[in-house]
């Protein structure tokens, strides 16, 4: 989409805020302020629209059957499988494959690739800052067949410690890393490490979820092998979620669930498997969701990534610079203080008291902030604490929420009079 | 809508600020359990001594370790105070009580669980208000449930 405004400045937060109708809402008679883009980010009336005309006028099965409308879905569905591939620069729409979540797209990377290609003794090296999504899946291929894990661990600022690295790839058969920590917000250098994997003979598996919603993408900057990414964080629909891999790599590798869709042929006696992407996709997608992301995609598209970018790198540079200069030894904000590595995350600790206390005090003032450990445990251990309190930015955030936030917070210490 | 102020009445800061019963117990004898709210992370150990077998079983002291917030921590402040001295019987009529305040469908009622006194464990009524505290204000209670059953079999 573009704004109806060409002459706007290159990016109006005010002018997007008012794309967001969920923005405009107020709660006991007071805005909404929302800090939980890393959790899932919140729609523009693009995205909704897309999908409620699309409901009323479009809907039909893909890939099935011969009706006109079942033809018009399924243009809609594979447009969005070339919108995504655009957004990231992948070589061929054809290697974007739509999954459930991120989450299911790091399980098809272990059930599918992993099953096939790992045995007992391969090792696979994960880092300290992974969410759950990219642990669990290794963890169960661990249990099932005996793969060894290694981590990479983090310096004290949380950037990841590479002192070590090329000893920890040593043998490896794959290197799976996040783009960007949802907890520290730190952007580890995802093509120099791609490069030693591919130094060690790994294969490079990125944890894109938190990444592609903020930054520009390149897959094939990156020279990665297989990238995670999801829609709900992006502005997009949940319930749809994308893997994109190298066509030959996804080529070689088996299927993952079995059902419709993903076939050549069923016989009695068994099945061949359609090509890549059918081949991962069982079963009738997320088919709405698919006109919505693509909705999305256009909506980012249009602002352009680089001014998200920018625009998230200056609000993160001022809720740092806000938060340490009102509460000084109060506040311990984790993670990197250079937003040249780091993405609109701010995980803090905040005079001793519980993160579910603070998150209790700020909503009542409509500031939504996650309290807990954001599906990382074992960096929680790292750092030395059960949960955090998060605030994660996005496009449509700006200096206002920051300080609603602050303020907020200046209010908790009234309450526990610590 | 439920302001602040029903959550954190003065008697559960209080108990926040100034923990009672918190410490280790030597195990064994005392039970050892361990309780998490897979939520938030929060962790709870609770050490449990019974006195006697049976329909005499006696809670004869209970301690509580671990980290929490406001609510986890002062409902489990307030647990240790209520069952310490009752005998096991009157603990769990008292848990069943608790959890019942709180909402939770599924308790196995008994005749009597009405009348049990609450005292100023009724201040974390207002949780039931704030669902997503629901989980925080009855960790201690479940950890304890485990312990008193592990006392007894």
């Amino acid at each position: 989409m573009t704004f109806d405004d060409p002459a706007t400045p290159s990016f109006d937060v005010q002018a997007i805020r008012k794309e967001f109708p969920i923005l405009a809402r107020r709660i006991d008679d007071k805005p909404l302020i929302y800090l939980d883009s890393g959790n899932t980010s919140q729609k523009p009336r693009q995205v909704i629209s897309a999908m409620s005309e699309f409901l009323e006028q479009s809907y039909a099965p893909i890939n099935r059957s011969s009706y006109r409308l079942a033809g018009e879905a399924t243009e809609a569905f594979e447009g969005a499988r070339r919108a995504v591939a655009r957004l990231v620069n992948a070589p061929s729409a054809e290697e974007i494959v739509f999954t459930k979540n991120a989450t299911e797209s790091m399980n098809l990377i272990t059930q599918a690739w992993g099953r096939a290609n790992l045995t007992e003794g391969d090792v696979v090296v994960l880092t300290h800052m992974e969410h759950h999504a990219n642990i669990v899946p290794w963890h169960q291929l661990a249990a099932e067949r005996g793969i060894e894990i290694r981590w990479v661990p983090l310096t004290d600022d949380g950037r990841l410690d590479l002192t070590d690295l090329p000893r920890l790839l040593d043998g490896a058969k794959a290197f799976s890393f996040t783009a960007m920590s949802n907890v520290l917000g730190t952007l580890p250098p995802v093509a120099e490490l791609c490069r030693a994997a591919h130094d060690a003979g790994a294969l490079a598996i990125v944890d894109a979820c938190q990444y592609v919603p903020h930054n520009v993408t390149d897959v094939q900057a990156w020279d990665a092998d297989l990238v995670a990414f999801s829609s709900h964080k992006m502005c997009g629909p949940s319930g749809i979620g994308m893997l994109w891999g190298r066509m030959e790599l996804l080529d070689a590798m088996p299927p993952f669930l079995g059902g419709g869709n993903m076939i050549d042929t069923v016989t009695l006696d068994g099945f061949t498997t359609a090509p890549v992407p059918a081949k991962f996709e069982a079963g009738t997608p997320p088919i709405a969701e698919a006109v919505g992301l693509h909705a999305a995609v256009e909506f980012l598209e249009g602002i352009g990534m680089t001014e998200v970018r920018r625009h998230e790198m200056d609000l993160t540079r001022y809720a740092l610079d806000t938060l340490n200069d009102r509460f000084g030894d109060d506040i311990t904000i984790y993670g990197p203080d250079d937003v040249e590595v780091r993405g609109g995350v701010l995980s803090f600790a905040f005079r001793d008291l519980h993160p579910h206390d603070v998150s209790q005090v700020l909503d009542e003032r409509n500031v939504c902030v996650r309290a807990g450990h954001h599906c990382a445990k074992p960096l929680m251990q790292v750092l030395g604490v059960q949960s955090t309190t998060r605030a994660s930015f996005y496009l449509y955030n700006d200096t206002d929420d920051v300080d609603a936030l602050a303020d907020a917070l200046d209010g908790a210490t009234d309450i526990f009079g610590f | 809508m439920p302001g602040l102020d029903d959550l954190y009445r003065e008697i559960i800061l209080d108990h926040y600020r100034t923990p009672r019963n918190r410490g280790e117990l030597e195990s064994p004898p005392a039970i050892e359990s361990r309780g998490h709210n897979p939520l938030c992370g929060d962790e709870i150990t609770l050490y449990l001594l019974v006195d006697g077998e049976g329909d005499d079983a006696v809670v004869s002291d209970v301690k509580i370790g671990g980290q929490g917030c406001s609510i986890s921590q002062s409902s489990a402040s307030m647990m240790t105070q209520a069952v310490i001295g009752k005998p096991v019987s009157e603990a769990r009529a008292l848990l069943r009580r608790f959890k019942s305040m709180m909402g939770i469908e599924g308790i196995d009622e008994q005749p009597g669980d009405a009348d049990v006194a609450l005292g100023d464990l009724e201040a974390l009524q207002g949780v039931v208000k704030f669902p997503v505290r629901i989980k925080c204000a009855v960790l201690s209670w479940n950890t304890l449930a485990d312990a008193l059953d592990r006392a007894t079999a």
